[in-house]
């Protein structure tokens, strides 16, 4: 092969790969992007989602509520303005905790339960999930309003 | 030569752009409907005695930082040396224990790692909604007229306390001579 | 007092970097060799006066000295010594210190190692080398100092956040910063071959022991790594796209691609560019995943803590990396010759397309971990992409790979013939079919990827015995120790790594597709049954450990009737933290299946939350992962990378198939 050939072969192999790899982050992103979406915004939806999406919040103190006889537990999730009742089945994270912020991720039902297939929480030292604040700031506290010195 | 390189130069550029803007999103930034009023008002035990009350006058009178923790809370641990740094130079910081046991709370203040002043003991959370605490640990800067002049969410850190919170102090303590 | 020491040497550390940085690079400018031998002394100067500083601090935790901070932060009277000695690379400040310290290590094995190097590349090696430290220790000095004192001494420390307390996280940091850290020797290397405008097949084996070695370290960490989430942190997921693991799976994927560049650019002359760039941009990626741990930029479950200053020096060290490398390209790539000629069925093809893959799966994990914060920092959505996106780009990407890496060993360089490899490989094909179809249905249930993906493994090491066997056959006629001889270690390393794969890959097909996990309520005496095991919770007592409380389950596991295990998972309340429970899940180990039980917590009466698991061929994760390490040591310790006699070895090497250049006649 002459080295314009081979200039070539590799150009086309590159791009190949490109444009499949391309194709598959974005049909991987169009079926694996979960949208964030705060309590406000699921008591204020119409329709329902199809697809899975997070919520992300406070858990409200006092909402916790265990099943007796499963691993089933429920929670209330708040952005200090609305609430959603959240169902779990199963273990939830270490620092899962009243008052403190989680974020799950799961479907809501026609009576606007959300059924959550995955609860997080911090792992760390670090305070909030990022989306749990932000649910916070949209609801009704937007950046920068009133702080003063 | 530079055609060679302007497509990944590109890259490179967008890239390091996002990041660098990435860099600047404070998610921690929660301003506080309450900054600019006065402190909320409230009745609550003292931590130390529970015969005493303790009221918002109490925090009321000289510039003070008001530091909301719990012993349960592994953020409060992580910030509380900087409140003892703060404590050791003259600043004065009153507490609420929220949502806490006296016992728990005891351990978590040994004898000497207490940067608190007063401390209201707050079991229910009663005065944490009054106050709009979200979760802890959360701190307040009261002027001395008990106006809350500044919110922080989440633990300090060093950095947060030299360029936003002994400023405001120092102005406001200069405003108060 | 030995705080300032430490202190001391670490700044007088700093400035033997910055001369390391700048006399070589400018004695071999200008041809000074007094110049060009310093940074051989420099190397070991620093490495001298870190191995001090890093002991210090040490001291100072063992010492319980609580008047430094990072020491305060970290440590407590009630850990137990081997933690406060691990402690050390707890966090960012120390973990920084012990990075510096393993760079400077690196440094000073390049020096030592190299002495048959032309004096000049060996100058502009340490001197490259000498910029990353300055970099790095310009890092530490300046926004991360270790031994920053507290104004007020603690009576005693907050205490190892207790994740860390574990013999997985011991060695995972240490790993991981070996083979994060030996990328900068070969970034050294790129940068000097660069410099020096001879990016030749020289230059290609001198990097690629190095870079073989620095990618087995980095191969154990991320191994490591996902063995103590798989067991402490992460209730018995092994994997989970994290932004933090993915900052170290991505130099890693383009370190393998990188590695299969070299040996093209070694044996053939072939794909230097390509190969420069790989290596400058794993270099990249080490910094970039430096950046995403410890800038706060990415919130995850093991990054440090947010500081926005340390975010903005470790954007101008990627800056100035990237800028840096893309002009000095710009300027000396005219210079860089194309290197030889191949077919588009050859070795060279096949080694082509597994760089591609590789990189392309490099740039879907970039795209997957970075795409959410780019539209955050643009303020337009907030969006996460779990592990379905990975798992989606991933496996379509890496099936035609793990193809590749069964035919690439067996062909010729420049051009084979495709109708000889199907000859040559068809009842390993075929064979390779039935056990992707029989395997699956032993398991008890056919899954067509499951299918596809045993199929693979199973090619991978038949087509690794059949190179084995044909190598040896060949000296048939010169007796059986002749026939050993045949399998030099690099070519051993090699399929060693290649079986280990196949291994993963069994163990991912296995555990994604057969795996059983329960979330159960038990109190005494309840049995739930997990992969045609019964587990009975027999009971929950309390027991001391040195600095923690615990509950601990009894758990006895039977099948069908018969004891298999009794498991004592526990749930601890560590002193320090009394309030934030870890959980100790309890194994039970086969070769064939992992029994995983994890304490949740307690509900009403005397009933608990108990997590179990089944995790068929888990154990064949970690010992395929040991094996790859292992095949890439025993590659890198070939003789023939051993420079005094490098011409009378290589070309033993070359393939008889391969009618191409020589590699002995390149290096001329």
């Amino acid at each position: 092969m002459t080295k314009r050939q081979k200039r070539l072969t590799l150009v086309v192999g590159v791009l190949a790969g490109l444009v499949i790899a391309t194709a598959l982050i974005l049909n991987a992103f169009r079926d694996s992007m979960v949208f964030f979406v705060t309590p406000s915004e699921v008591m204020a939806m119409t329709e329902l989602p199809e697809r899975k999406f997070r919520i992300g919040g406070l858990v409200e103190s006092g909402s916790v509520v265990r099943a007796d006889d499963s691993a089933k537990v429920s929670f209330r999730v708040t952005d200090t303005a609305r609430s959603v009742v959240v169902t779990y089945d199963g273990i939830l994270p270490d620092l899962f905790r009243e008052g403190q912020g989680v974020v799950a991720e799961g479907w809501i039902d026609t009576e606007g339960t959300f059924h959550a297939d995955k609860v997080l929480a911090r792992h760390d030292e670090e305070y909030m999930p990022a989306e749990a604040q932000a649910a916070i700031e949209r609801a009704g506290h937007p950046p920068g309003a009133g702080q003063e010195y | 030569m530079l055609r060679r390189i302007a497509f990944p130069l590109v890259g490179v550029l967008v890239i390091l752009g996002l990041l660098y803007v990435g860099l600047g999103i404070d998610s921690r930034a929660l301003p506080s409907p309450l900054v600019g009023k006065p402190a909320p008002a409230f009745q609550l035990e003292s931590f130390y005695d529970p015969e005493e009350i303790v009221t918002e006058a109490d925090f009321i009178g000289e510039v003070a930082l008001v530091n909301v923790w719990a012993s349960w809370c592994s953020s409060c641990r992580s910030e509380k040396p900087y409140l003892m740094e703060l404590a050791r130079q003259g600043v004065t910081i009153h507490g609420f224990n929220y949502r806490d046991t006296r016992a728990d709370a005891r351990r978590y203040l040994s004898a000497e790692m207490n940067p608190y002043d007063k401390i209201a003991f707050d079991p229910n959370g009663e005065a944490g909604m009054e106050w709009g605490v979200y979760a802890t640990p959360e701190t307040y800067v009261l002027d001395a007229g008990g106006t809350i002049r500044y919110k922080h969410i989440g633990p300090l850190t060093p950095r947060i306390i030299r360029e936003e919170v002994l400023p405001l102090i120092e102005k406001l303590e200069a405003e108060n001579r | 007092m030995i705080a300032e020491l430490g202190n001391f040497a670490l700044i007088l550390a700093f400035c033997l970097a910055i001369s390391q940085g700048v006399l070589p690079l400018v004695g071999a400018r200008t041809g000074n060799e007094r110049l060009m031998a310093t940074g051989r002394s420099l190397a070991v100067g620093q490495l001298v006066f870190l191995a001090f500083s890093y002991a210090a601090l040490t001291w100072a935790f063992v010492a319980s000295d609580f008047s430094v901070e990072y020491v305060a932060r970290n440590s407590n009277l009630a850990l137990p010594t081997q933690y406060k000695v691990t402690a050390v690379w707890g966090g960012h400040e120390g973990s920084l210190l012990l990075w510096v310290l393993l760079l400077a290590a690196w440094g000073v094995a390049v020096a030592v190692f190299s002495k048959a190097l032309p004096r000049k590349m060996l100058a502009r090696v340490m001197g490259v080398l000498g910029i990353v430290s300055t970099g790095f220790l310009a890092f530490t000095v300046l926004t991360s100092n270790p031994f920053n004192r507290l104004a007020r001494v603690p009576a005693d420390g907050v205490d190892l956040n207790p994740l860390l307390q574990d013999p997985g996280m011991i060695a995972h940091p240490p790993l991981l910063y070996m083979g994060y850290v030996g990328m900068s020797v070969v970034f050294a290397f790129a940068i000097a071959a660069l410099l020096s405008g001879r990016l030749d097949a020289a230059w290609a084996r001198w990097s690629r022991p190095w870079t073989t070695v620095a990618w087995c370290f980095l191969t154990l960490g991320v191994g490591v790594g996902s063995w103590w989430a798989y067991y402490e942190l992460g209730w018995g997921g092994w994997w989970f796209w994290d932004p933090v693991e993915n900052a170290s799976f991505m130099p890693w994927l383009t370190a393998t691609a990188l590695l299969h560049s070299l040996a093209v650019t070694e044996k053939r002359g072939g794909f230097k560019v390509w190969t420069v760039m790989l290596a400058i941009l794993t270099f990249a990626l080490t910094i970039l995943g430096a950046f995403i741990v410890r800038s706060g930029v990415i919130t995850s479950v093991h990054s440090f803590a947010a500081d926005p200053d340390r975010g903005v020096f470790l954007l101008s060290m990627l800056a100035a990396t990237l800028l840096g490398s893309l002009a000095l390209y710009a300027w000396r790539a005219p210079r860089v010759g194309l290197g030889g000629g191949f077919g588009w069925y050859s070795r060279e093809s096949l080694l082509l397309g597994n760089n591609v893959l590789l990189v392309v799966a490099c740039a879907a994990v970039f795209v997957g971990t970075l795409y959410p914060l780019a539209l955050d920092a643009l303020g337009l959505s907030k969006i996460s992409v779990g592990p379905p996106y990975f798992d989606a780009v991933f496996m379509p990407l890496m099936m035609p790979m793990l193809f590749l890496v069964g035919v690439g060993p067996l062909i010729a360089w420049k051009q084979a013939d495709p109708v000889e490899t199907s000859k040559q490989l068809r009842w390993v094909f075929l064979v390779s079919i039935l056990i992707g179809i029989a395997w699956p249905f032993a398991m008890g249930l056919w899954k067509p990827l499951t299918a596809l993906g045993l199929g693979l493994a199973a090619w991978i090491l038949l087509t690794a015995a059949v190179d084995t066997r044909n190598r040896m056959m060949r000296r048939r006629s010169q007796g059986v120790g002749s026939m050993l001889g045949a399998l030099r270690p690099s070519f051993l390393g090699m399929h060693l790594a290649h079986a280990g794969l196949a291994l993963v890959v069994v163990a991912i097909s296995m555990v994604n597709s057969y795996e059983v996990e329960r979330d159960v309520r038990l109190a005494p005496g309840d049995t739930a049954t997990a992969g045609g095991y019964e587990f009975t919770m027999l009971g929950v007592g309390g027991v001391r450990g040195p600095n923690y409380d615990a509950d601990q389950a009894t758990i006895e596991v039977t099948r069908n009737g018969k004891p298999v295990a009794t498991l004592t998972p526990q749930r601890r309340y560590y002193d320090s933290q009394s309030d934030m429970p870890m959980h100790q899940a309890s194994l039970h180990r086969r070769p064939t299946r992992d029994l995983y039980v994890s304490l949740g917590e307690r509900l009403s009466g005397d009933a608990w939350l108990v997590r179990l698991y089944y995790k068929p061929y888990m154990f064949w994760m970690w010992v395929g992962g040991l094996m790859m390490a292992f095949g890439g040591f025993l590659a890198a310790a070939d003789r023939r990378y051993r420079l005094a006699r490098e011409r009378s070895t290589v070309v033993a090497e070359e393939r008889p198939a391969a009618t191409g250049r020589s590699a002995g006649q390149e290096v001329g």
